[in-house]
């Protein structure tokens, strides 16, 4: 347990960072408010135009809309500035001095940056939307309840599965700085690429038939896709399982992939000066 | 003439800029790639979920492309000029340097807007447009001078909406100094909400969204009659055609509110 | 007429009271409550052309309040003030093209920029007709010598480089009123006698009036005949420089180099202030006693190998003056 002392010293001192940010973090929910409630309007009037059984219910995707919303923030939308700013100005040569594990350190860094601004925005939006909605009439449009506590759980655990998942991209991103010192490549098309194929466009679902078992196969779909739609009962439990799993073997991947590159890129940096 | 002086020091403004930016090439490039690909995963969204429903109650994919398309490429315009705005706190309120711009004979307003011309904002521009040619093509639209010209008094009225919008973002400056992203609700939001049809929404949204800030004037109703269909919501083809307009009387009430601002920022002092 | 006219210029600040805590942050949404802070209190003064006034004061005694107001970026709360027969706020785009601005800690060249294209915009920015632009850059390129780094970006330049810079960049458009804000802060001696020629020809050659605001004394004693001095939101003393020191102190000092550094010196007239082996630095009232029979006392008395009659530092004197006013320089 000691042996993680210094990871978790970390994560807590970015939390207490980032939720210093309180005048910015009410107008982003005033932001996700209203960025929920047009998708919402729109995908309804989809809903409402056309008569044949789609994939997933109305209910199911205005769930899908209001937990996009609320954990917008921990999509791998973009590289760590901090990190960034290492890496330009060449101190990230003195991260390798420190006796921690270097990947470790930054990935618990990286974790809590992805998730910290999700706590502020998630738990008002979340209970705006699950709570405040029904009492305004507005009930149809609410968040509902997970069908059953079975799926509540499950959705709990593909939460941190995503927010493991979320945090080895964002590592791979950030990595990949070590090559491109002008963060140019990797981190303007990834935010695109992300939001594709998490289903932060539309829930991958709605995509063609065709491009479906494509979609299947893409570690993004652990990041919104496969949580909110266990959330939803969409995945019912048994397959949701197996996507939590399906979600552990990718972030495996990416993190040794990560570390792989990382012990790469390092060297490079030493071998070069930096 | 002033406003002739006051395009040739703007365009002074925004040779610079680009000289500036086209130094680092590779950069932009990705930059505008980055830009065109984030938005234009948008229509991928529309065009899946008409290939899912076929239908959006009256609105075909083509027509809905058109609103599509005119909105980006309306925003993209407006968005070029707003660095100077949307960084106003950060850059010029909070270091002192707007007293700068006071002390030099010219209007605010033009200098910054002449900080920086936001290439990057091209790729939302070339997307929009994309989707807007193949839309007409697909849709065989009768392009009378009448709704050229309609088009282009859209793409003007959008941008000083916009512009106006972007403005009023910088003029909260004057009172706190921390950014409000609530604005973005607006003019983000905005965009997404005017992707589609104004029709498909909720009375209220509507409602807000014609008389308060005129996006459905600047986006809905010309768009209709460009399309030279009836209007779901029963607008007349004058008023469509004239209804860009209200963008262009927005900016002045935006206008009129900066001068306000700048009052309170000259009796308060920094 | 004169070129500056103020009277009775008053500038009270209302700023919100903070309070302390999350309650308190709550409450303030609410409730604010306000409290005063008076800046000017009422000050007059008029400014001829081609005049070369210092203007002084500690730290928050409304120098830069006063500048801010005379400029037109500050609108005061009662008074009136005239500058080149306008007033400065409710003019502000005539007013501006009139004036030059040079604030020592910021630039208002572009940082990116080489310096020649800095000077390229402001000309279309201040609609400077090409001919005169021609002529004024050149001139006042050569009389700062900006020849060496006109093309080299400003984010390059040391700090002197900037700072003649800036100057040009303020006079591009041949305003007749110059306000200086720190002009000489951070710069070397070098850079610092540059500025200072600069600024006595720019007064006394083209006849431009200069407004200086500035915390070293050399300045003013290099430079101004007339020296304001702004206390508590309130002028202290105008006048010359001479009149200045006589509102703090008549003392003078009297260095003395005995040949003997044995020997004391016992005048009643005069107090040591120091003594450094042969030099004794003695204080004296020439009211009661003129510089010359001192000395003749104490040659009769002591064989002096060189001495100097000289004003106490003005840094004593104003510091005396401060003193006098609340706040004490940092």
């Amino acid at each position: 347990m000691k042996r993680f002392l210094p990871y978790m010293a970390v994560v807590s001192a970015r939390y207490r960072m980032l939720l210093q940010y309180r005048a910015a973090a009410f107008a982003g929910l005033v932001t996700q408010c209203f960025w929920g409630a047009i998708r919402l309007m729109i995908v309804a009037a989809f809903y409402a135009a056309s008569a044949p059984a789609q994939p997933m219910s109305l209910l199911e995707v205005v769930a899908y809309i209001w937990l996009g919303q609320a954990f917008f923030g921990m999509l791998p939308w973009n590289i760590d500035e901090e990190f960034a700013q290492k890496v330009r100005d060449g101190s990230v040569a003195y991260d390798l001095l420190r006796p921690v594990d270097l990947y470790a350190f930054w990935y618990s860094h990286t974790l809590a940056y992805r998730t910290a601004p999700t706590t502020l925005r998630a738990i008002p939006l979340g209970c705006l939307a699950m709570l405040v909605l029904p009492r305004l009439g507005l009930a149809e449009w609410a968040l509902g309840a997970p069908p059953s506590w079975v799926s509540g759980v499950l959705f709990s655990v593909s939460l941190i599965g995503a927010a493991a998942l979320s945090t080895a991209i964002t590592m791979l991103t950030n990595i990949s700085l070590l090559w491109t010192i002008s963060a140019a490549g990797m981190d303007r098309i990834m935010p695109a690429v992300v939001t594709v194929f998490a289903g932060m466009v539309i829930p991958l679902p709605l995509f063609p038939d065709w491009v479906q078992p494509f979609l299947r196969l893409q570690p993004f779909r652990g990041l919104v896709d496969v949580p909110f739609r266990i959330y939803s009962g969409n995945i019912p439990p048994t397959v949701a399982l197996l996507e939590i799993v399906s979600q552990g073997v990718w972030v495996g991947c990416l993190v040794w992939l990560g570390r792989v590159l990382l012990a790469r890129g390092t060297r490079k940096l030493v071998v070069q000066g930096g | 003439m002033a406003i002739g002086e006051d395009l040739k020091l703007y365009w002074l403004y925004v040779k610079l800029s680009v000289r500036a930016q086209l130094q680092y090439r590779a950069a932009f490039l990705l930059a505008a790639l980055g830009q065109f690909l984030i938005t234009g995963v948008e229509f991928l969204g529309v065009w899946a979920l008409f290939e899912r429903f076929g239908r959006l109650h009256s609105w075909s994919l083509p027509e809905v492309a058109v609103f599509y398309g005119l909105v980006n490429c309306t925003f993209a315009c407006a968005d070029a000029l707003s660095r100077g705005f949307d960084q106003f706190g950060v850059l010029y309120i909070k270091t002192g340097h707007f007293d700068r711009l006071l002390l030099r004979p010219r209007s605010t307003i033009l200098q910054l807007a002449g900080h920086e011309l936001a290439l990057r904002r091209i790729g939302r521009f070339v997307q929009g447009l994309i989707v807007l040619v193949w839309a007409a093509s697909v849709l065989n639209v009768e392009w009378s001078f009448a709704r050229v010209s309609l088009v282009l008094f859209t793409i003007l009225g959008g941008a000083c909406l916009f512009f106006g919008l972007i403005i009023v973002q910088a003029t909260l400056a004057f009172w706190t100094t921390e950014t409000l992203e609530i604005m973005n609700t607006l003019t983000y939001g905005g965009v997404e909400a005017a992707q589609y049809p104004m029709a498909i929404y909720h009375i209220a949204f509507r409602r807000f969204f014609t008389f308060v800030v005129p996006l459905a004037c600047v986006s809905y109703f010309p768009v209709v009659g460009v399309l030279g269909i009836a209007d779901p919501l029963g607008s007349p083809r004058w008023f469509q055609y004239l209804a860009p307009a209200s963008g262009i009387l927005f900016l002045s009430a935006c206008l009129v509110l900066w001068q306000w601002g700048i009052k309170h920022y000259t009796s308060t002092g920094s | 007429m004169a070129q500056i006219l103020v009277e009775n210029l008053t500038k009270t600040f209302r700023v919100a009271k903070r309070q302390a805590g999350l309650w308190g942050a709550v409450t303030g949404l609410v409730h604010r409550t306000y409290h005063d802070i008076p800046a000017l209190a009422g000050i007059d003064f008029t400014i001829e052309e081609s005049e070369l006034v210092g203007y002084i004061g500690p730290n928050g005694a409304g120098k830069s309040t006063t500048v801010k107001i005379l400029s037109g970026i500050l609108v005061p709360t009662a008074g009136r003030c005239e500058v080149n027969g306008v007033t400065p706020w409710t003019n502000r785009l005539q007013h501006v093209q009139s004036i030059g601005v040079v604030f020592g800690q910021r630039t208002q060249l572009w940082w990116d920029l080489p310096v020649i294209e800095s000077f390229e915009v402001l000309r279309a920015i201040y609609r400077i007709p090409a001919a005169v632009f021609r002529k004024n850059s050149a001139r006042l390129i050569e009389r700062l010598q900006l020849q060496d780094f006109l093309d080299i970006p400003v984010r390059q330049l040391s700090l002197g480089q900037r700072m003649r810079s800036d100057l040009a960049a303020a006079l591009l458009h041949g305003p007749r009123l110059l306000f200086l804000d720190e002009p000489t802060i951070g710069l070397d001696a070098v850079s610092k006698l540059a500025v200072r020629d600069f600024i006595k020809m720019l007064n006394r050659d083209d006849g431009v009036t200069v407004i200086l605001t500035t915390h070293d004394m050399d300045d003013i004693e290099a430079l101004c005949q007339r020296v304001m001095v702004i206390g508590g939101g309130k002028i202290v003393s105008d006048g010359s420089l001479a009149a200045l020191r006589a509102t703090v102190s008549h003392e003078r000092r009297l260095i003395v180099d005995l040949v003997n550094a044995q020997e004391v010196i016992e005048e009643p007239a005069a107090r040591m202030v120091e003594r450094h082996g042969r030099r004794v630095e003695l204080a004296f009232d020439p009211r009661e006693v003129s510089p010359a029979q001192l000395i003749s006392r104490i040659a009769a008395k002591h064989a002096i190998q060189d001495l100097f009659v000289e004003h106490p530092p003005i840094e004593r004197i104003i510091a005396d003056l401060y003193a006098k006013h609340g706040e004490l320089e940092a």
